[in-house]
């Protein structure tokens, strides 16, 4: 009865104490803040799906969906800073100055802003994914199934993370078959379904075959299904939208980072980092090869996804010309994150120019 | 059995009555909302409605989003007032931010007390330019304003999107859609240390004051209230439409340019692509919801602002989707437009004959 005592108490004892660490690092509460709905099946969804990770993973979340990146912005962010959250990933660029601004007044609240530049604060991280990755990948495949040699290219912004895209796509591309052109529509949106379709419909109708997208919608995949060509899933495996036309899709995989960095602040080693990660890191994430490939094409994808995991392959090797043939990258050489960070010239092979 | 009679005249009570109504009929239909949503009615309602505005700078956030609502519904009630159907406050209000955000601009890390003036000044130049054109359209070539006003808007977005992703673009930024931060010189003061209230709403304020003088102590305000009854007495009485609805639409555009202005020189700082989120489209609800009277407005534009902050609160509080807010405003309106029919006509109940 007395031993019995004993060890119960000191069993409860041991019970309590692994209940209140586990308690005092679970309760970490992690704020997301989203740009569109979690339900567009593009950028925002990928990231509530990270959400969902940290959710799994033991942690409360909170998310505030379609926040516009007006005066709004602030306002939500100060509200999530004041209500005890204690880490705030802000998902969208436009963000950028609200988060530094509102991280200033909560010191002791850390800030995760996507794809932004600054770190004003030492609060305050960025992180962003080496996408590009993804694209050599669809770029190989797109050089290899085109027949009309006509590549179509969606593309949203003219900043220095679509132009890189744009590049390392078509360098991929001509790499498997020297006599493809890009062609590029700008819709300068990242969201619009109705916009995505007329400039996908505007690439079919210049003969192109196999279409890539930087745009977050299901639309041009859709608008391919239509038309009988090829495409690419953005941000998330878009194959269920156009069983027929999605040959793979680049996922966006936000999960790890955000378990990863959520934990940091519950064990206190949370510290300002500039995160950019791609193939080899996992956030980003090539989905099942369609069976539409050949055996050989799909075998040479998956060798150059381990290379480019590993860093045996650079997205950005020399020889790289750009449109008016001067050496961007010289021969043995590969781009510097700095280059690709700035990048706003096309390479060769690529038409039009850089809307300005 | 129920009869339907139409009313003479519809009595003044009523008039004030029904919007206070179509708001207690959006809170109801609004818990119902919730409670089908699987959510507690009262307390969705207390996150929307209550939380968001208990402290101090809930409040104060509450007057930062109220002003451009209020700032725009003054506008087009001028013309609204005297039946001139200007949809396109969301336009005026870009290109005034357009024009008063390239004045700053100019002034890029330059300072002087002259700067915030010559801003403002370009704000509200800019919406009246802007507005200018859906009024002589009509004035001159009989187009309809309704169709040219809500074109625009979409033009004007799409030369702020040029602006800011070409020749505007911050030359440090990477080539992002967004120009450089404004000197301290070309923002507007903050009101209080710590929260975003800023001067703009000295403008709005003024606004209602000199709108209420127009309305109901000058000619032109008697003017417009004739036009806006019937445009053929206007004509009888021998008044000038076309000067008339020139100058409303130029009041209207000023207003909304103007609350353009307190958004970029204000708690933006910056032009970008989003300076609003469609204030210009709300104010309109605002506007009816306000009876198109000065002070009726203010308190209009308080009841949709504290929409948009509700649902953030209940969004972050109670994971209540977030589009709620919309559903809100387009409540608000929904029932205030089925209770005007209680204005001009009656319901009688009449007991059945046996």
């Amino acid at each position: 009865m007395h031993k019995f005592l004993i060890r119960s108490f000191v069993s409860s004892l041991v019970l309590l104490f692994t209940l209140t660490v586990a308690a005092v690092a679970k309760d970490v509460k992690a704020a997301f803040v989203y740009i569109g709905p979690t339900g567009d099946h593009g950028w925002t969804y990928q990231h509530d799906v990270g959400r969902k990770a940290v959710e799994a993973a033991g942690f409360k979340t909170t998310y505030v969906e379609g926040v516009p990146e007006s005066a709004d912005a602030e306002r939500v962010l100060r509200q999530l800073a004041n209500s005890g959250h204690d880490v705030i990933f802000t998902t969208s660029f436009g963000y950028m100055n609200p988060t530094n601004k509102v991280a200033k007044e909560f010191p002791n609240v850390k800030f995760e802003h996507a794809t932004g530049y600054k770190r004003e604060h030492p609060n305050v991280s960025t992180y962003a994914a080496r996408f590009y990755e993804g694209r050599t990948i669809l770029g190989t495949i797109a050089g290899t199934m085109t027949k009309s040699n006509i590549i179509g290219y969606v593309a949203s912004f003219p900043i220095p993370e679509v132009i890189r895209g744009i590049n390392s796509f078509t360098l991929a591309a001509q790499k498997v078959n020297p006599n493809i052109k890009t062609k590029i529509v700008w819709a300068f949106t990242w969201y619009d379904p109705g916009k995505e379709a007329e400039a996908a419909k505007a690439l079919i109708d210049q003969g192109a075959d196999v279409i890539a997208q930087h745009t977050d919608s299901t639309a041009i995949v859709q608008m391919a299904e239509k038309a009988g060509v090829y495409a690419f899933g953005q941000a998330s495996d878009m194959d269920k939208f156009a069983p027929k036309a999605v040959l793979t899709s680049v996922e966006n995989n936000w999960g790890p980072y955000y378990v990863d960095r959520v934990k940091a602040v519950a064990n206190g080693t949370w510290s300002q980092k500039d995160t950019w990660h791609g193939i080899g890191d996992g956030m980003v994430v090539i989905s099942d090869l369609d069976s539409q490939m050949p055996a050989d094409l799909r075998s040479k994808v998956k060798k150059l996804q381990a290379d480019l995991a590993s860093g045996k392959v650079h997205s950005f090797t020399g020889p790289i010309y750009d449109q008016k043939g001067n050496l961007m990258v010289a021969e043995g050489k590969t781009a510097d994150d700095g280059m690709l960070a700035g990048m706003m010239t096309y390479v060769k092979g690529v038409e039009g120019d850089i809307p300005k | 059995m129920i009869k339907i009679v139409k009313r003479d005249q519809p009595p003044r009570a009523i008039f004030f009555f029904t919007p206070v109504l179509a708001i207690f009929l959006t809170l109801v239909a609004g818990g119902l909302i919730f409670f089908i949503l699987g959510f507690k009615p009262f307390e969705a309602l207390k996150f929307f409605f209550i939380v968001p505005i208990a402290d101090k700078y809930g409040f104060s956030e509450l007057l930062l989003k109220a002003t451009p609502l209020c700032l725009i519904a003054i506008g087009l009630s001028f013309c609204f007032k005297s039946n001139n159907w200007n949809i396109g406050a969301e336009g005026q209000l870009t290109f005034g931010a357009i024009v008063s955000g390239g004045v700053a601009l100019l002034f890029y890390e330059q300072e002087g007390f002259y700067i915030l003036p010559i801003v403002i000044l370009a704000g509200a130049i800019g919406g009246m330019l802007y507005a200018s054109i859906p009024a002589i359209l009509k004035t001159y070539f009989n187009t309809n304003e309704i169709l040219v006003s809500l074109m625009l808007v979409y033009v004007s977005k799409l030369i702020l999107d040029y602006l800011v992703v070409g020749p505007w673009s911050n030359p440090e930024g990477f080539n992002f859609p967004e120009t450089r931060q404004f000197s301290d010189s070309a923002k507007l003061p903050l009101l209080f240390e710590g929260l975003r209230i800023h001067a703009g709403i000295f403008l709005a304020l003024a606004a209602v004051v000199i709108s209420w003088f127009v309305f109901y102590k000058t000619y032109l305000g008697f003017q417009m209230k004739v036009s806006g009854f019937s445009l053929k007495t206007a004509r009888y009485a021998g008044y000038k439409g076309k000067k008339m609805i020139i100058l409303v639409f130029l009041i209207s555009g000023a207003c909304a340019g103007l609350a353009g202005v307190g958004e970029i020189t204000g708690p933006i700082g910056q032009l970008h692509r989003e300076i609003s989120p469609d204030y210009g489209f709300t104010a309109i609800i605002v506007a009816f919801l306000g009876r198109l009277h000065p002070v009726g407005i203010i308190f209009a534009s308080l009841v949709v602002a504290i929409t948009y902050l509700g649902a953030e609160t209940a969004q972050i509080f109670m994971q209540i989707p977030k589009y709620t807010g919309q559903v809100f405003q387009g409540m608000i309106l929904f029932f205030l437009l089925a209770s005007d029919y209680l204005l001009f006509f009656k319901i009688k109940f009449i007991g059945s004959k046996k």
